[in-house]
Parts: structure tokens; C-alpha cells; sequence
């Protein structure tokens, strides 16, 4: 569904993806892995075009997307959730909602607000709260339930466990488990924490230092002891 | 009696201040620009609505032109000017502003003159009588606290309750974050620049009204507006509205008492005094600003 082929993207003098070849299937949750630098970030930030890559190509559905402006993306059906740090802490947590249906891409079923609260029913109670008072695991849930209001076909989660305490980041896989499942999204998951995002995924792929260093069924990868040792860090 | 008609005219022309103040901010949440231009923009389209007028329209079409100029000003200087500058670097956008100020300024002189030219007022300039004394509040000056206040509201509605204010404001908190949402972002901005200088013509047309226009004559406002907005905490819009009231009514005060040749030091004592007691403004819900 979603394929980069010899993608490099660059910062400056820094090289942080270096031919970067990946597919990310539909209906399913492919896990990227890597320390700290590794350029998972990057490579979100150059899916959703707001970083623009030197050389290479990215497709999403047959469609070239490797030039294509961040704000056309989510119309095309890709939900970049960028970190907790996403929420506009200065709206309220419905503003911020009620943004994530302005992108809708009309792909999928339409949402409302209260489907989504559905989900995170936190996010109801805290309804008029200014954002900037949510915690870090409300924070992440309203990123991600402001992206499902966009109806994506893909979503692209940057780090959904950063920070949270680890029952938090537990709910937080589960409900992207269950959407996958019962509502066939296709999730690209970046993440530091190796073992809970193989725990849900069904490919993994491992980044270091903006290379492919290895990719297989996730599965495969948690029972390569090497791998875990030397990049995954359990 | 002095004073309830230094009051008066202290509130009148405070809501102008307001206006400007206004507009300033608006730029201020959406770029992080103080767009000094501001001042010669609104002169600039008060010098067309009186072109208008002089040719024989009337004067609520000169005043309906000039308030379009101000939309179509505010976004070509947004679209040709201040798209591409380092926003990265705060100085550089500022200095550009008033670069422009300059510029702008000097091709008034050439297009329109460097005379004083007298403006008309829609409403009469005379103060309203209660029991044989006159007020110092003219049908001019209530039509002129009327226009700002149903100006407020209006953008107030805009923000608050239209996706299209709801794009604006998040551009303006996180450009990023917006524009992976599907905002887009540029022309949010253009918006922005658009809108405010359509409130700085209004400012514009409301202190021209019934008195003389210049090339300078936007001048001074562009201080006491700044001062307003300051004094207000630069990001809140009903902070801009106190401030302009509060700079109008010590203004005033001051000219009334003290001598108007006051009034420039004292706009400048009560920046300073903001400045050192409350950096962040009356209003401002951060702390400190680094600028």
C-alpha cells in the first residue's frame, strides 16, 4: 500500500535516511525500530511531506506522493500523528478535534467526534479542558482520535509510548490493535520501545542510522536474540 | 464637567487605538510579526477612499473601498513580502516592516501629495447637548464605538465559532501540526495579514474622519497603537481593546491637564512602566516573552 523505494533524505550535512527501501502493507501494523538518531522520525516526516527527501520514491497506492504537500496528504488518506507533543496545547481538546475533521479524506466512513470519544472516553470528560492540561497518555489519545477524524486509510504514529507510563502505552497499542482489526486501518508505527510495538505489529523493520538493517515478519524479528541485543535494546 | 468630556473623547479615541491595537495583534498570533507597516498601509487606503469620495462617490462607498483595499493590501505584502523572509531569526521580519513602513510612506508622497488634505466625517462633529451643556461625544464618536465594537464581535465570532478561524488559530499556534491536519497553511496566513489590515484601514478611516490626512498622519498611532497591544500582552485580542481604551483615556488625561505636548513621553512612560512591571502585558497568560 505504502512503498519508499531508495528514499535519502538529508538535514543539512547530516545523512539521516540513506536508500531507504520499505512497504508497508493494508489492513496491517508495520513496526519501524531503531535507537535514539536512527531517522524513524525522519522517515514519518518525509512520508508526510514535511520533509522533503533528496533522492528516491514514495507511493501510496500506486499514487507518486514523493512531492506532495503535507496538508494535500491527509486528503489523500495518510494521517501523520506526530508525538504527544502534537496537541495544540493552546485549543481546547474539542478545537483540536474539530481540526482533525477539516482534512477528512473521504475514504472511509465518516466519523464523529463521539466515535472517537468512543474509544478514549477520557476525552469526553475533558471536552472544554485546554489541551495543555491533558497528561501525557490524554495527550496521545486525543493526537491519535483527532487523526481517525480525518478517516485515514493509513496512520502514521510517531511514538505513541513516549513518556507514558507503561499501563497507558498498553491501552494506547490496544486500541490501535483493535482499529486495525475491526476496521481494517493500516498502521505505520515508529517506535522506541521494540518490544511493545512487536508485540502488535505483524512486520518489523530495523533503522539504524538512517538504514534498512533489517526487515521481516515481526515475529521473526523479537526471536533473532542478536538483533534484539544489538538494535532493539531487550 | 472638564472631566466627563475628557473621559469621553479619552474613550472615543481609545477605541481606535483598539482597532489599530487589533490589528497588530492579529498579525502578532499569526506570524509573530509587530507589523509596523501597519500605520502607512491604513494611510494608504484611507488616500483611496478619499479618491473615491473626491470623485464624486459617496461617502460609504469610499469607506466600503477602502476597507477592501486594506483586505487585498494586507495579503499582497503577506503573499510578495513577508512570505519570504527568515521567520526564524525575530529581528528580521520587524526590521523588514519597517523597511516597508518607509517605502510605503514615500510612494504616498508621490502618488497621492505631501499636503494636508481634509477628510469627511459620516456623522456630524458636533457634541451632543444634555441640558444645556455640551458633551464631548459627537454622533461621529458613537458611530465610531459602535463600528469597533461590532468589528470585535465579529472577529471574535470568526475565531471562536467558524472552522475557518479554527484553521487560522491553529496555523497560528503550530504551523506544523496544522498543516498534517489538511490546513492549508499559506493561505491561512494570507488571511490573516488580509484581516488584520482591513481592521488597520478601519482604524484609519475612523481617525481621519472630520480632520486632516496626510502621509505622516498615521503616524502617531502606530505608537499609541503598539503601546495598546503591549500594554495588552501582544496575544490577546480583548487585552488590544483594553489597551487602546486605557492609552486612549491617559492620553486624554494627560493632554487635558498636563499640556498635549505631553502625550508622546507619556505613551513612552507607560510602555516603560509595562515593560518593567508586567513584561507579558495586563492580559498575557505567559509569564515572559523573549523577543
Amino acid at each position: 500500500m505504502l512503498e519508499l523505494k531508495g528514499v535519502t533524505s538529508r538535514y543539512g550535512p547530516v545523512t539521516a535516511l540513506q536508500d531507504v527501501d520499505l512497504v508497508a502493507g493494508e489492513g496491517r501494523v508495520t513496526s519501524v525500530l531503531g535507537a535514539n538518531g536512527a531517522g524513524k522520525t525522519t522517515l514519518l516526516r518525509t512520508i508526510s511531506g514535511l520533509h522533503r527527501p533528496e533522492s528516491g520514491k514514495v507511493t501510496f497506492d500506486g499514487q507518486d506522493i514523493t512531492r506532495m504537500s503535507a496538508d494535500r496528504m491527509t486528503r489523500t488518506g495518510l494521517a501523520h500523528v506526530p508525538e504527544g507533543r502534537g496537541v495544540i496545547t493552546e485549543l481546547t481538546v474539542h478545537e483540536n478535534l474539530r481540526l482533525g475533521l477539516l482534512g477528512r479524506s473521504r475514504h472511509r466512513e465518516p466519523l464523529s467526534v463521539s466515535d472517537v470519544v468512543d474509544l478514549f472516553p477520557i476525552l469526553g470528560d475533558r471536552s472544554h479542558a485546554l489541551a495543555h492540561t491533558l497528561s501525557g497518555g490524554e495527550r496521545q489519545m486525543l493526537v491519535i482520535a483527532r487523526a481517525l477524524l480525518a478517516t485515514p486509510r493509513m496512520l502514521l504514529l510517531d511514538e505513541p509510548s513516549l513518556g507514558l507510563a507503561p499501563r497507558i502505552s498498553a491501552q494506547i497499542f490496544g486500541v490501535i490493535r483493535q482499529l486495525v482489526e475491526e476496521h481494517g486501518l493500516s498502521v505505520l508505527l515508529v517506535e522506541q520501545n521494540a518490544r511493545s510495538a512487536l508485540s502488535i505489529a505483524d512486520v518489523g523493520i530495523v533503522l539504524g542510522l538512517g538504514k534498512v538493517i533489517a526487515c521481516d515478519d515481526a515475529e521473526v524479528l523479537s526471536a533473532d536474540e542478536n538483533l534484539r541485543h544489538a538494535y532493539l535494546g531487550y | 464637567m472638564q472631566l466627563i468630556n475628557t473621559l469621553l473623547g479619552g474613550f472615543s479615541v481609545g477605541m481606535i487605538y483598539a482597532a489599530f491595537a487589533l490589528a497588530l495583534v492579529l498579525i502578532w498570533q499569526s506570524t509573530r510579526i509587530v507589523n509596523f507597516a501597519q500605520a502607512p498601509m491604513a494611510m494608504i487606503t484611507t488616500f483611496i477612499a478619499l479618491k473615491v469620495i473626491e470623485s464624486g462617490a459617496s461617502y460609504w462607498i469610499g469607506f466600503t473601498v477602502a476597507l477592501v483595499a486594506g483586505l487585498v493590501l494586507g495579503a499582497l505584502v503577506e503573499r510578495l513580502v513577508i512570505r519570504y523572509v527568515d521567520h526564524d531569526n525575530h529581528i528580521n521580519p520587524v526590521i523588514l516592516t519597517l523597511g516597508l513602513f518607509i517605502v510605503l510612506h514615500a510612494l504616498a508622497a508621490i502618488v497621492f501629495g505631501s499636503s494636508f488634505r481634509s477628510f469627511p466625517a459620516a456623522f456630524d462633529l458636533t457634541g451632543i447637548k444634555v441640558g444645556g451643556e455640551t458633551l464631548a461625544l459627537t454622533p461621529f464618536s458613537i458611530f465610531t464605538i459602535l463600528v469597533v465594537v461590532a468589528v470585535m464581535a465579529a472577529l471574535r465570532l470568526l475565531f471562536m465559532k467558524t472552522d475557518l478561524g479554527l484553521t487560522m488559530r491553529a496555523t497560528a499556534f503550530n504551523r506544523e501540526v496544522a498543516s498534517v491536519l489538511g490546513v492549508k497553511v499559506n493561505r491561512a496566513l494570507t488571511l490573516g495579514w488580509a484581516l488584520a489590515a482591513l481592521v488597520g484601514s478601519l482604524s484609519g478611516l475612523l481617525i481621519a474622519g472630520g480632520g486632516l490626512v496626510h502621509p505622516a498622519y498615521m503616524d502617531g498611532v502606530v505608537v499609541y497603537g503598539f503601546v495598546a497591544a503591549v500594554l495588552g500582552g501582544l496575544d490577546s485580542p480583548a487585552g488590544a481593546v483594553v489597551g487602546g481604551l486605557v492609552m486612549g483615556i491617559v492620553l486624554a488625561l494627560v493632554s487635558g491637564y498636563l499640556g498635549s505636548g505631553l502625550v508622546p513621553l507619556a505613551a513612552l512612560i507607560v510602555l516603560v512602566v509595562v515593560l518593567l512591571v508586567r513584561p507579558g502585558g495586563l492580559f498575557s497568560t505567559t509569564k515572559e516573552r523573549t523577543v
